[in-house]
């Protein structure tokens, strides 16, 4: 999900050239309002969105027109107003200082709350905690029984003192829940509700006891991904009237366009914490706006790009490079090459390609060319070198340049295009590094693929090898053991 | 809303639409009746000069509804079967027993409801089923834990046909397991539900039950199915809630798939056949 809407954009800005002014401003405002309208953004979220691009763009258009490339920053702008809504930084779960860690669900009817239970039920089990399932949802009939054996699915106890069916009251089952989980040492409960609608004020009021009752760790909001312009004021009637921490967004395994993630994110205010992208108790993912946000806009994603090829990546190569990368040591030609080995086990260039930064459509078109053969040839280029070459490209002089086109049957042409590349690609590296904060402004200016694929593979993404030297500089962690020794095992 | 109003007029020449119009226009998308399709429907209301704009709007959307018949069919000779399909969640199951609930209370019949458990894979959907069965007293029939559903709708109709000569009062429901419409080796599944039950008697129903909160996403929904398992007829549910089901009209317009029915809250007896009145009403409505 969430492509189409990137097309979206990208083919509004893509047949933008020439002089800016408040007309072409205008358009560009009406296209996006639209664009967002159409991926079932509520049009009140997509009317203010469009109206902020615009506003902000008017206010620098002196500064715009006398730009090289207006539509850019532009661009640029619809990206900050996007990662912004969608709220920037990725939503960790939060944990109680003293356990049990209480979740609470809640959400219309058939938005996935129980499917859900389960799933973040083996997540937590299989990252060695204890949960407990709580079945409160007393109304749908044989709802009890549905949760009893998604426990039995992922082996999780259930508590369920009601028969369900109309039987029973969930305040009391819900508050029961708390003691049996401290009695028996559960450190996580995750207590499913009915399904109500933000407009049934008897339910939200049970709801409301329910919260009030077991004070929750984190309560959250569970939103099915095919809504539509209704979601944001259903979000607002949940949030007003109980309140919730953070969105799960379920059935994100269909086409649907997402906007109403957006729409409820943005009024409320509250992140997407999880999305969950199938029927299978396995299918759950954590949620990250920034990649996300990259994604709408065709700036790809990188981070998934290198979930994608971690395993094609050898682990010592990618930590040599992170290490290289934080230390500023110079990234050199071989370990340029020792990234083209491993990419060529990741299969299809042009299936990754979307995810690379900078690619629009008619880019992607033009280094669709450059496949399997050309990395072949790039590498019979980097393997012609010395080894001193390869890690001091400067020292590459004509001669040595003539003796490498000889040796890898390649005209000297293409090897001072590769070095070029290769030396701009070391370059933003370090830029990079210098600068992380500027790094949408440099993966636009990314001239190919394989200059900037290393580097970005590996910058962008060290929350994934939990191991790897620029994770343990960036994230902050807990002080207390017990606290944090939770959050890495999540 | 004075900026969107602005620039869109800006943007497609409708400087000359006047306020009312553009209100109306918003309202229109906020029930989900999508861009495209808002605007046609505005364009042709300003074309009619003769009435107020509250009723053109009203007789244009009118203009996009079907004309057709709209009261589900029946099989003259025997075993009547309705096969009940959509996506997660959407409401199959409820609706079910509440077309259960229908049949009985239109007194015109003198109906004899069979429901099958078609859906053997979530969680406890049978037993859902049947504690709707025990509730409106129906005729339930189940199989084997994880059962193929093609085999379990193949033997519910033989189980009819076997257990009652004339069968021409008899109706068969076919709760099915819900679906996305992307997953096609599901949506294979459903069709030989519907091949095996062909074989044995005429699938005179294939009613797509549709979230009335659904948004765009409705429409790529319905073109599947009904690419793949013909849909005869929508069911709107959750319409007690805050979508207007402004979907369900795009749908009917451009795939010529009747709504049939109307859902509005979880006990046997909120459903409402459709009316084309009613329903632009609602879309109409703040
Ligand atoms: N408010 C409201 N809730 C409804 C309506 N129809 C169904 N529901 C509720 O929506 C939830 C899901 O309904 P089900 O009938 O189980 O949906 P389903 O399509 O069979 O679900 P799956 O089989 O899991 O795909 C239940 O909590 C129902 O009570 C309706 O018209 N209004
Ligand atoms: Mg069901």
């Amino acid at each position: 999900m969430f492509e189409s809407l990137g097309q979206r954009f990208t083919k509004v800005f893509s047949g933008l050239r020439g002089q800016i002014n408040e007309t072409e401003l205008r358009n560009i405002q009406a296209e996006i309002t639209a664009a967002l309208i159409d991926s079932d953004v509520s049009v009140n979220v997509a009317d203010d969105f469009g109206s902020a691009v615009y506003r902000k763009a008017v206010n620098q258009l002196e500064l715009l027109k006398k730009s090289i490339n207006p539509y850019a920053s532009v661009f640029e702008i619809v990206n900050q107003e996007l990662i912004q809504i969608l709220g920037g930084n990725q939503r960790r779960m939060q944990f109680a200082k003293k356990p049990p860690t209480i979740i609470l669900l809640m959400g219309l009817q058939g938005s996935g709350k129980t499917s859900f239970a389960g799933k973040l039920a083996l997540h937590l089990k299989s990252s060695g905690n204890t949960p407990l399932l709580v079945a409160a949802d007393l109304a749908r009939p044989n709802a009890v029984d549905q949760l009893k054996i998604v426990g039995e699915q992922v082996n999780v106890p259930v508590f369920a003192p009601a028969a369900g069916n109309g039987v029973g009251n969930p305040v009391l089952v819900a508050r029961d829940s708390i003691n049996f989980a401290r009695e028996k040492l559960h450190n996580f409960v995750i207590v499913d509700t009915a399904g109500r609608l933000g407009i049934d004020a008897a339910l939200i009021n049970e709801l409301i006891l329910i919260k009030k009752e077991i004070n929750p760790t984190e309560s959250f909001f569970v939103l099915d991904a095919m809504l539509g312009q209704s979601a944001a004021d259903v979000a607002q009637n949940f949030h007003a009237q109980v309140g919730f921490d953070a969105v799960v967004l379920t059935k994100l395994d269909g086409d649907a366009k997402g906007g109403a993630a957006l729409s409820v994110v943005s009024k409320t205010g509250k992140p997407i914490i999880f999305s969950a992208v199938g029927e299978k108790t396995s299918d759950i993912e954590y949620f990250y706006p920034d990649r996300i946000a990259s994604r709408i806009l065709g700036k790809g994603d990188i981070a998934t790009l290198a979930e994608k090829t971690a395993a094609a990546v050898p682990q010592d190569l990618t930590e040599k490079l992170t290490e290289k990368f934080v230390s500023g040591a110079d990234f050199t030609l071989t370990d340029f090459l020792a990234q083209l080995g491993a990419m060529k086990n990741m299969g299809s260039i042009s299936k990754l390609m979307g995810l690379i930064p900078g690619m629009n459509p008619k880019m992607q078109q033009q280094v669709s060319g450059l496949d399997d053969a050309e990395l072949v040839r790039t590498r019979a280029i980097i393997e012609s070198m010395t080894p001193a070459e390869r890690e001091n490209p400067e020292i590459l002089n004509g001669s040595r340049r003539a003796r490498i086109a000889k040796g890898s049957g390649r005209a000297v042409s293409e090897i001072n295009r590769l070095i070029d590349r290769f030396s701009q690609a070391q370059k933003m590296m370090k830029q990079m590094k210098n600068n992380p904060g500027k790094q949408n402004l440099i993966s636009k200016n990314l001239p190919g693929l394989p200059n900037n694929f290393p580097a970005g593979l590996n910058m962008n993404a060290p929350q994934i090898n939990s191991n790897t030297v620029a994770n343990k500089r960036k994230k902050s962690r807990s002080g207390n053991p017990a606290k944090r020794a939770l959050e890495e095992n999540l | 809303m004075a900026l969107f109003t602005r620039l869109i007029s800006a943007l497609r020449n409708r400087a000359n639409d006047s306020a009312e119009f553009i209100e109306i226009e918003q309202q229109l998308l906020k029930s989900d009746l999508g861009i495209a399709l808002s605007r046609q429907i505005i364009e042709k209301s300003k074309a009619i000069s003769n009435q107020d704009v509250t009723t053109a709007i009203r007789s244009v959307l009118a203009g996009f509804m079907l004309t057709s018949n709209r009261e589900l069919s029946k099989n003259s000779a025997g075993l009547t079967s309705y096969v009940i399909v959509g996506v997660n969640g959407s409401g199959k199951t409820t609706f079910s027993a509440k077309l259960a609930n229908f049949l009985i209370t239109s007194k015109v019949l003198n109906a004899n409801i069979h429901m099958a458990a078609c859906d053997t894979f979530r969680a406890a959907a049978v037993s859902q089923l049947k504690t709707w069965s025990e509730r409106l007293s129906l005729n339930f029939i189940s199989g084997a834990d994880n059962a193929d559903p093609a085999a379990v709708a193949y033997s519910a109709v033989k189980d009819v046909q076997s257990k009652y000569g004339d069968t021409s009062n008899h109706f068969l429901i076919v709760d099915t397991a819900g679906r996305l419409h992307t997953n096609s080796d599901l949506v294979a599944e459903l069709e030989k539900i519907l091949r095996t039950i062909n074989k044995l008697t005429p699938v005179n129903e294939v009613l797509l039950v549709i979230d009335g909160s659904t948004g765009q996403n409705g429409l790529a929904q319905a073109k599947l199915f009904q690419e793949k398992v013909k849909v005869t007829g929508l069911v709107l549910t959750k319409m007690d809630g805050q979508g207007k089901g402004g979907i369900a009209l795009a749908i009917e317009n451009e795939l010529k798939i009747p709504i049939k029915f109307i859902s509005t809250g979880e006990s046997a007896t909120d459903l409402e056949p459709f009316s084309v009145d009613r329903y632009i009403s609602r879309l109409l409505e703040d």
